[in-house]
């Protein structure tokens, strides 16, 4: 359940979360099916505002991790239960594979080492392909690829959907959200946490920090030192319309370098082609912006491996954050004694491995299997459904009709979100949720009819009446 | 598949997909034509097209005879469809085409299909989004395009900004200025990357009237803030890095055709105008579907969208008491100077059919001054004088072009020193 109210004095929460980006959501699922009474304090206005507000949304299988770390185990714990979980979740997968392509002779040589790699961190179907083989599987590609590999167990999944559905689980079975809600400052009295946030104080025995872009700072914060800085890192893309989904059937990676996983040319699962990310380092942690120079860079790039791009049209552009630090794994640690957990620094593969993080942490956090009681036949919430590769709710009866027309969203679709438990309260939310003003017109057609069917629900309303000020 | 197909027929003589102006007056021809069913099958709540979103001045001169305001000209166009027979289907939304005539539809009661004997695309053309120009920055509320801005306020009474910056110089951006006046919004700025506005000059001094402040040649567009627009910055065409504090973006105008059907379809697509490949007859490639209006080229006036859906209608008529629609030979019309950017029609077909097109319409990349040749076979078959510009109307007389071409393609190029 969400609570709206401020919070003034709180019952005592087994766990709180700090941060609803993918990984809070995650181990919020996560605790409360082990049977954690569980707080989850968000300070943005909806969920997902972070690193997770825009990712390429692989679903990576960690054949390219650095072998034997944190993050590829977590990975590879992460891949295998999104796929045991998606389907009682109702989350979509779509199993497109990857090409890792190479597209100088510099590369080329890169491959066997990558693919021993591979193997090494037990992605044992990856395997090598001859130029034709890798043109007659992906017929549009530019001729000056010269080889690589596929690794077919690379898949394309919803970002949001997911993150949401983790959340939607804890909630359904017990967990509180606070939206609005910052944690400025904590102390620990040896046997639980008192939270101070801009709308009041939390009790909870065990803390777990997973605020992302501000992991150090609210470590900082809490604990008054933090052993690394985070150094945002952003990447921008640039998305075609669905009529580009042709060109590319698999993910096409490039040969990895040791700060970039490159610029990638994937299918999204709502039916569009995207490329991209960039790599930048820079200080603020808020600024995903795009500039223009980039985003044409970035489309150059795509029709330079898939000349077809060229005829088109661009729809969307973005840009996330990484949380990347100093170090090159994630930064998961108990500070014993305090019952304090961090896990930052969850850099590029954070929705991949959400769920193997949230196992692992779980399993620092309550060591003892016995010190939780695990809920029976938790509920399942029904997800969000939009995956353009899997029936959707214009195809069903009394649907209410369609108000967004370029991706097909449903009066319907609209209202159960807005009625839902966890409504947005921004646009942004609301497009994260139904995709409305995510296709080709970007609200050129549906945007009079949202701003009637949002009147009051949003923080921030998308229009104002003639008289209001 | 609802089991009463939606409330829908299954079968109709023709089906127009799109109830805007240009369908509307060509559904309303071909009843007067006197063709059997006619359904218009339109994906909004109302017909009319978007038209019922400008409530402005000026539509309905030459279809009317009288000065109206969007919305009312809307509803004539649809009154006329009604009286003549067309049967208007609205909430209905075309998601597929298919070979010969089929249309997979949605309905607020689920999915339904429909065959008809001709296809109609009317589906119109729209600005093109932010994203789409690669204008840089961050994501807040408050960027709109001039049409969304106008649903916005005409249909719902909303209002999402108080000072917002114009990005565009087309005739739809002057057209926005109007339509925030009236809501007491005041533009603060227009800009435009090329070097002079792109509607004709003789509207620029309204820009001084009403208090807006020109900048042409900018660079590096960026839009900022956190949750509202803050600010527009850019570099001007000094060069020098400026930032305009404003609530809003309007991104106006740079029309494309709504052809998101049309690229998931078999049909052939005109990359160069961004709608279907047609003849003469606004044929598309599978003789079952034709075109008209605003989904052929960004974008004319309604006035012409109806007078295109008009005469399309004749054709129709004509070829359906032919009987089925048949395969043509025809010849292409290529474009070998960069400086066109597109050609409608795009093909001409050989055959004793007669009438079609008087016109042929062109659109430039770059402004020209010089003879726009056409030959076909290594023979000049037209030259006509150009002195134009991007986004303006330019035509070439059609009928020496048809008369003339051999079976070879005819080639479109510039003579600029003559
Ligand atoms: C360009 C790009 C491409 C990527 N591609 C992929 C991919 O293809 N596959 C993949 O697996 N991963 C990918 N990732 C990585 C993935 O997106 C991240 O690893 C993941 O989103 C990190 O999630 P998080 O929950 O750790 O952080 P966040 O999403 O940043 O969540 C942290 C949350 O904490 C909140 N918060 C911060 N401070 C406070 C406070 N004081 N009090 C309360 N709340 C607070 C924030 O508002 C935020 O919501 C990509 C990332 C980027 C940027
Ligand atoms: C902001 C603005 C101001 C304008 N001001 C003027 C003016 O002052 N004077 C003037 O003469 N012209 C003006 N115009 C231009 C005028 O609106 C167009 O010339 C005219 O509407 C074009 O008609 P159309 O039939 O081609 O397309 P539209 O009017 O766009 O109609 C297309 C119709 O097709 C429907 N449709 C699309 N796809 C589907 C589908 N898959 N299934 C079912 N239905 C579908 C749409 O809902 C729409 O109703 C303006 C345009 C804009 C955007």
């Amino acid at each position: 359940m969400e609570v709206k109210k401020k919070l003034v004095a709180l019952g005592r929460a087994d766990v709180a979360i700090i941060g609803a980006g993918v990984v809070g959501c995650a181990l919020a699922r996560r605790l409360t099916l082990d049977g954690a009474s569980v707080i989850v304090l968000e300070k943005a206005a909806d969920v997902l505002d972070g690193a997770s507000k825009g990712n390429s949304a692989i679903l990576h299988t960690g054949f390219d991790a650095p072998s034997g770390s944190l993050e590829q185990d977590c990975i590879a714990q992460g891949y295998k239960e999104y796929l045991e979980t998606c389907e009682t979740l109702g989350l979509p997968v779509l199993r497109s594979g990857a090409l890792v392509l190479a597209w100088s002779q510099e590369q080329l040589d890169e491959l066997p080492k990558l693919i021993e790699k591979a193997h090494k961190n037990g992605v044992t179907d990856v395997s090598a392909l001859t130029k034709s083989q890798i043109l007659k599987r992906e017929p549009y590609l530019s001729n000056n690829v010269v080889g690589g590999f596929e690794v077919p167990g690379e898949f394309l999944i919803d970002p949001w959907a997911s993150a949401h559905a983790y959340l939607l689980q804890a909630m359904a079975n017990g967990a509180v959200l606070y939206r609005d809600t910052e944690v400025v400052a904590g102390q620990y009295d040896g046997q639980q946490w008192r939270l101070e946030t801009n709308a009041g104080s939390v009790c909870a025995a065990q803390i777990i920090n997973c605020a992302g872009l501000y992991g150090d700072i609210v470590e900082q914060r809490l604990i008054g030192e933090c052993p690394f800085t985070v150094t945002p890192r952003k990447g921008q893309f640039v998305v075609f319309d669905k009529s580009a989904a042709a060109l590319a059937s698999s993910i096409i990676l490039p040969v990895p370098t040791k700060t970039t996983k490159g610029i990638v040319v994937c299918r999204t699962i709502f039916g569009n082609l995207l490329v991209g990310p960039t790599a930048e380092n820079q200080e603020s942690r808020t600024d995903s912006s795009t500039i223009s120079d980039m985003l044409a860079h970035l489309r150059e790039k795509g029709i330079e491996m898939i000349p077809n791009l060229e005829e088109c049209e661009v729809t969307a552009a973005y840009a996330g954050l990484r949380p990347a630090t100093e170090f090159q794994d994630y930064q998961i640690r108990r500070i014993e004694g305090k019952n304090y957990t961090c896990v930052g620094g969850i850099r590029s593969t954070g929705l991949s491995a959400a769920l193997g993080i949230a196992r692992h942490v779980a399993g620092l956090i309550a060591p003892d299997e016995f010190s939780f009681q695990a809920i029976e036949d938790p509920i399942i919430p029904a997800p969000d459904r939009l995956s353009n590769y899997h029936p959707r709710d214009w195809e069903e009866p009394d649907n209410g009709g369609i108000v967004c027309h370029c991706e097909l969203v449903t009066r319907r679709e609209i209202e159960q979100v807005l009625n839902g438990p966890l409504p947005p309260s921004t646009l942004q939310g609301l497009k994260r949720r139904t995709r409305v003003c995510m296709g080709r017109c970007q609200g050129f057609y549906c945007t009079g009819e949202l701003v009637k069917l949002t009147a009051g629900r949003f923080n921030l309303p998308m229009g104002l009446g003639h008289d209001d000020q | 598949m609802t089991t009463n197909n939606g409330g829908l027929p299954r079968k109709s003589d023709v089906a127009v997909v799109g109830g805007g102006t240009a369908g509307l007056a060509l559904a309303t021809k071909l009843k007067r034509l006197g063709v059997g069913s006619v359904i218009v099958l339109e994906r909004e709540n109302d017909a009319g097209g978007i038209p019922r979103h400008c409530g402005h001045y000026p539509f309905g001169i030459r279809e009317y005879g009288r000065l109206l305001k969007g919305p009312d000209y809307a509803r004539r166009n649809v009154e006329a469809a009604v009286d003549a027979g067309v049967d208007i289907k609205t909430e209905v939304t075309v998601t597929a085409l298919h070979p010969d005539g089929r249309l997979s539809l949605t309905t607020p009661a689920g999915k339904a299909e429909l065959q008809a004997e001709r296809v109609v695309l009317c589906t119109g053309a729209r600005e093109a989004s932010r994203p789409q120009r690669f204008i840089g920055g961050d994501r807040p509320l408050g960027v709109l395009s001039t049409g969304a801005l106008q649903s916005m306020t005409y249909l719902q009474g909303m209002r999402p900004f108080r000072r917002p910056v114009i990005i565009g110089s087309e005739l739809v951006s002057f057209s926005a200025i109007d339509t925030c006046r009236h809501l007491g919004i005041r533009p603060v700025a227009m800009i435009e990357e090329n070097d002079r506005i792109l509607a004709r000059r003789l509207v620029q001094p309204y820009l001084m009237m009403r208090g807006v402040a020109l900048f042409t040649k900018v660079k590096n567009l960026r839009i900022l803030g956190r949750r509202q627009v803050e600010a527009i910055e850019f570099i001007d065409a000094a060069g020098k890095q400026q930032s305009i504090e404003a609530d809003g973006a309007i991104i106006s105008g740079r029309f494309r055709p709504e052809a998101a059907l049309l690229h998931l379809s078999h049909l052939e697509v005109d990359p160069g105008s961004g709608g279907p490949m047609i003849d003469q007859f606004g044929q598309c490639s599978d003789p079952s579907y034709y075109s008209a209006g605003n989904l052929l080229r960004p974008a004319e006036t309604s006035g012409w969208c109806w007078q295109e859906g008009i005469e399309t209608a004749k054709w129709i008529a004509e070829d359906l008491s032919r009987g089925q629609p048949a395969v043509v030979p025809s010849v292409r019309v290529q474009l070998v100077d960069r400086a066109i950017g597109f050609s409608v029609p795009q093909r001409l077909s050989i055959s004793d059919r007669t009438g079609g097109m008087q016109k042929m319409q062109i659109g430039l990349n770059v402004p020209v001054k010089g003879y726009l040749e056409a030959i076909s076979g290594g023979q000049s078959i037209s030259n006509t004088w150009l002195n134009s510009r991007p986004v303006r109307r330019v035509q070439i007389r059609l009928a020496p072009i048809v008369q003339n071409c051999s079976k070879s393609p005819v080639e479109l190029s510039i003579q600029r020193n003559k």
